[in-house]
């Protein structure tokens, strides 16, 4: 019996937080530290035809002003990971040399030695800029329009075709085809903490260490090092406190390389924090896809084909993963549904306007509200129930591993039981019939189902840019105290408790006993990094590979304390005991429910009084002193284990979503949100909870409010908190989850992962929620942000 | 022409020389090195920044710091009196009411202010009591269980005069 694994353990990362005692990146301070601000270009397109910085040099407090023509031949440009067939790159310098095409697009920066100089110098540098025709919207820019780059003759980056099955043939045999346009607005991710980076130069040591608010510190690492040209051993990232990411931190960002030079220019700390305008701006955005669906079905409900056309808005330029964010789209289009034949057409569009990239979810969330949308458009069509549509079509749960026609094989699922249990905590029928009887009154009611199934842990190298291991070591301190080092980049998701958790109980010690440190290039070992909800399912697979192959040393070590042979002595709840007769596996049982004790300080441990236990932790003192472990045998007690997974995994749930629309004022208001997720086997049901919660407020955010905006000079409209909202605590109903749990094949912690599931599976549930409640108005589409504006003007059309 | 002031914050009495301009936020951070109260937005949408300043919580990113001349402010390094943590900061402890923790500081600031003003609030009044600060993590849920975890222990506490 586990003690901690699947127990709501209090977070271990919460006294310093709670606080105000955890370091984010402008919280540590360095002596001597210089501040730097940039100047970003207003316009989204123009020339640049002359910089005069002259004044800005000079003013009080400032140290250098830099360029484009500065750094050009100095900093690389900002990479990106996605190598996609005739891929278009443009060359994307850190600081712009001769053209910007977005408004934020950085043009030069001033180091002075406090923030309010370097912000009062921007002011006084002069750019002759020679403006250039624009083009915002994506259809518009994929059609022709205005040029972002006058070289490619066309603003197209790629186009791309994926799929299986003959898909005309399968819309063509059909009963009914049903065709939708489906806009994914552009979102800014609104992480609370912005960006930021602190870089300091040791100009003896010649080693520079950056600190950056950041997911991926190693890929950071290897990727600054070639930007700066820069030997990688001799840099350093380290990731402090990390204030949210949700895939804006995902990246290789222009700021994080420029800071790095600067600092080995001046020999000092320069420090740069975001403002929130500039996160707005010049952070990647999430979505923005304009997209055509056709799915066939047949009379009896049976779904035939789908196939989605796509303009995805990259922006102006590629960030680490821009391009291949529709791919992923183009993946999970099957939902969970058998759907014989499925095409999805891409064209990669560029656009004056910041570049889009990972924002939780990834491109899945966009795959899901196509398919649940398209799903409740077949019921709406054939006039039958949404939940018997799904039903229809859902694989079961013996049919698993599932291919899907997007070439997939998903994992293991039970659709039908989430859906089961959603229904039965919704009261479905009921709730069928009271919507019926307020139609009849007049009130507007709507029922919003999402059965939807996400790609997480990801995932295998294969189908990823660079690497989808992730790794671990685990060492047993000399005094017995567990160090846990993780490649993985927890930034909120409290794996500091879950991976202590699963070591405390694997190993038979006290959770207290057990420290879990990542985000240091210089103390962990090469990591991939936090996003793709794969942090626990790879990362906490390969803590947990790390402890068997530790505990396999160890008993060798008890083997040779006890006098016994490695076969006859057995590991259980942190002690390792001599066996009569029989031989007994190391890892029989990862239980510990008894206390262990201290290993005894400044003595060779010895066994037991009788002799035939010794704890893991005399093990370890033994180890280290080393003077009675087995012959030939290494020292110390540490494991590394790099974990590849041999497949995504696949969590799936049901969401469903009650509404009442104001027929006055065209107000949504929420009477019940039920979401039954199933992510596996769950090591901390209160770290869950809270991933789904988070999850389906930015669903709702997306659903309902947030929308990214650009006007038509490219102007962004929505630049500041004032004007891009994100969703407030008064507007969130109280959710009520549940969970079934069907544990994944791909890993031996049966664990899938949770951290986008929430966002993926809510935004479809509370658009057909907000449909179905103006389902009598003949309304069977809307767009997102669906706000009171759009449905009052849906209403009173009609009154 | 830089300005005398006099603040105290968390008990301790402060004397410095500003900029007018200085904003309050960053001379709690810059100047006093109170590194936990945080700046998200500069717009007073967020609440990162919320302190209590004269028993009122106030959004330090839009106040200079001359304005607080003579206050007594209370940031979040003194919610816990030697080395008890404050009844909200061990509701958001008790029920997970932070994951990254930005805007936590912020939040308990708010979330003791509105258990001030109202010792019984129901989930309606903690809600619109919390609209001035945002959250990007935890859905608001358990932030709302952690102020009605704390109000509860508060009121016991009161019952039992500790």
């Amino acid at each position: 019996m586990a003690k901690y694994v699947g127990q709501r353990i209090k977070r271990t990362e919460d006294p310093r937080l709670i606080q105000g005692l955890g370091h984010y990146v402008d919280d540590v301070r360095l002596p001597d530290t210089l501040h730097v601000s940039f100047l970003r270009s207003m316009y989204a397109h123009a020339r640049i035809n002359g910089i005069d910085t002259s004044e800005a040099s000079h003013a009080p407090g400032v140290l250098a002003v830099y360029t484009g023509k500065d750094v050009a031949s100095k900093v690389g440009p900002v990479p990106c990971a996605a190598a996609l067939p005739g891929l278009k790159v443009p060359d994307y310098r850190v600081l712009a040399t001769d053209h910007v095409v977005f408004v934020g697009h950085p043009v030069a920066v001033v180091v002075a030695t406090d923030k309010y100089s370097a912000r009062d110098a921007i002011d006084l540098i002069m750019v002759d800029y020679e403006e250039l025709p624009v083009v915002v919207d994506v259809e518009e820019a994929a059609k022709g329009g205005p040029l972002v780059y006058e070289e490619y003759g066309d603003n197209i980056a790629y186009k791309l075709t994926a799929g299986e099955g003959d898909i005309n043939a399968a819309l063509k045999s059909s009963d009914h085809v049903i065709k939708q346009r489906i806009v994914h607005q552009r979102l800014a991710p609104i992480a609370m903490e912005p960006r930021g980076v602190l870089a300091r130069y040791f100009p003896g040591e010649q080693e520079l260490t950056i600190w950056s608010s950041t997911q991926i510190p190693h890929l950071l690492r290897t990727q600054l090092a070639l930007m700066i040209g820069m030997p990688e051993n001799k840099l350093r990232v380290i990731t402090p406190e990390v204030g949210g990411g949700f895939g804006s931190k995902l990246n290789v960002y222009a700021e994080e390389a420029l800071l790095g030079w600067i600092s080995m220019q001046l020999g000092k700390p320069v420090k740069w924090i975001e403002t929130r305008r500039e996160n707005i701006q010049a952070t990647i955005h999430g979505r923005g896809q304009v997209g055509y669906v056709e799915i066939g079905c047949n009379n009896d409900g049976a779904i035939t084909g789908l196939k989605y056309d796509v303009f995805a808005d990259l922006g102006a330029y590629h960030q680490l993963l821009t391009p291949a964010i529709p791919t992923l789209t183009g993946l999970m289009l099957s939902g969970s549904y058998k759907i014989p034949a499925i095409q999805i057409n891409v064209t990669g569009v560029f656009t004056n306007k910041m570049a889009t990239d990972a924002y939780r979810g990834a491109g899945r969330p966009e795959a899901t509200y196509v398919v649940e949308r398209a799903v409740d458009l077949v019921a709406a069509e054939l006039g039958v129930d949404t939940v018997d549509v799904r039903r229809k079509n859902f694989p079961g749960p013996d049919e698993f591993p599932f291919k899907t026609a997007t070439g997939l094989f998903y994992d293991s699922g039970d659709y039908d039981a989430a859906l089961k249990k959603a229904l039965e905590m919704a009261d479905y029928e009921n709730l069928r019939e009271e919507q019926k009887r307020a139609r009849e009154q007049g009130r507007l009611i709507g029922i919003g189902v999402s059965t939807y199934v996400e790609i997480c842990a990801l995932g295998p190298s294969q189908a990823m840019p660079a690497g989808g291991w992730e790794s671990a070591t685990v060492r047993i301190e000399p005094t017995g105290k567990v160090t846990i080092l993780t490649g993985a980049s927890p930034h909120g998701q409290g794996q500091e408790t879950s991976f202590a958790q699963l070591a405390a109980d694997e190993l038979g010690v006290d959770l207290n006993d057990v420290t879990v440190i990542h985000g240091d290039t210089s103390i962990v070992q090469y990591g991939i990094g936090t996003f793709g909800s794969r942090a626990t399912a790879v990362g906490g697979t390969a803590v947990f590979m790390a402890i068997e192959k530790l505990k396999e040393k160890a008993s060798k070590i008890a083997a040779h304390m006890l006098q016994a042979d490695a076969s006859n002595v057995l590991f259980k709840e942190g002690r390792f005991s001599k066996q009569a007769a029989r031989a007994a596996s190391v890892s029989e049982t990862p239980a510990a429910d008894i206390p262990v004790g201290q290993a005894p300080a400044g003595a060779l441990p010895e066994p037991d009084s009788d002799g035939k236990h010794v704890t893991i932790q005399d093990v370890a003192l033994a180890a280290h002193i080393a003077r009675e472990i087995p012959p030939g045998s290494e020292p110390g007690l540490s494991a590394t284990y790099f974990f590849e997974p041999t497949n995504f995994t696949f969590p799936f749930g049901t969401h469903i979503a009650v509404v009442e629309v104001d027929r006055e004022t065209g107000d949504i208001k929420f009477l019940k949100y039920v979401a039954v997720d199933d992510c596996g086997k769950v090591i901390n049901p209160m770290l869950v909870d809270g991933q789904v919660h988070g999850g389906i407020v930015q669903a709702l955010g997306q659903a309902m409010y947030e929308e990214i905006v650009y006007d038509e000079q490219g102007q962004l409209v929505t630049g500041t908190l004032m004007d891009y909202a994100v969703p407030k605590a008064a507007m969130i109903p109280t959710l009520e989850l549940e969970r079934t749990e069907t544990p994944s094949p791909v890993n031996p912690l049966g664990v899938k992962g949770v951290g986008e599931a929430g966002t993926i599976g809510a935004t479809p549930a509370i658009v057909n929620a907000i449909v179905d409640a103006l389902s009598p108005f003949g309304i069977r589409h809307l767009d997102m942000p669906v706000r009171p504006e759009a449905v009052w003007k849906i209403i009173s059309a009609q009154a | 022409m830089k300005k005398q002031i006099t603040l105290d914050v968390n008990g301790i009495s402060h004397h410095s020389e500003v900029e007018p301009r200085l904003l309050l936020v960053h001379y709690i951070r810059d100047v006093l090195g109170l590194t936990g109260t945080h700046i998200g937005c500069e717009t007073s949408i967020c609440g990162a920044c919320t302190i209590i300043l004269d028993e009122q919580s106030v959004k330090s990113c839009t106040m200079f710091a001359v304005q607080a001349d003579g206050a007594k402010v209370t940031t979040i390094e003194g919610m816990a009196v030697s080395g008890d943590l404050h009844p909200v900061q061990e509701g958001f402890w008790e029920k997970h009411g932070l994951q990254c923790g930005y805007c936590t500081p912020g939040m308990i600031m708010a979330a003791a202010q509105v258990l001030d003003r109202n010792p019984d609030p129901t989930e309606d009044e903690i809600r619109h009591g919390l609209e001035g600060n945002l959250c990007r993590c935890t859905g608001y849920q358990h932030i709302v269980e952690a102020v009605q975890y704390a109000a509860q222990k508060m009121k016991d506490q009161a019952a039992t005069g500790d």
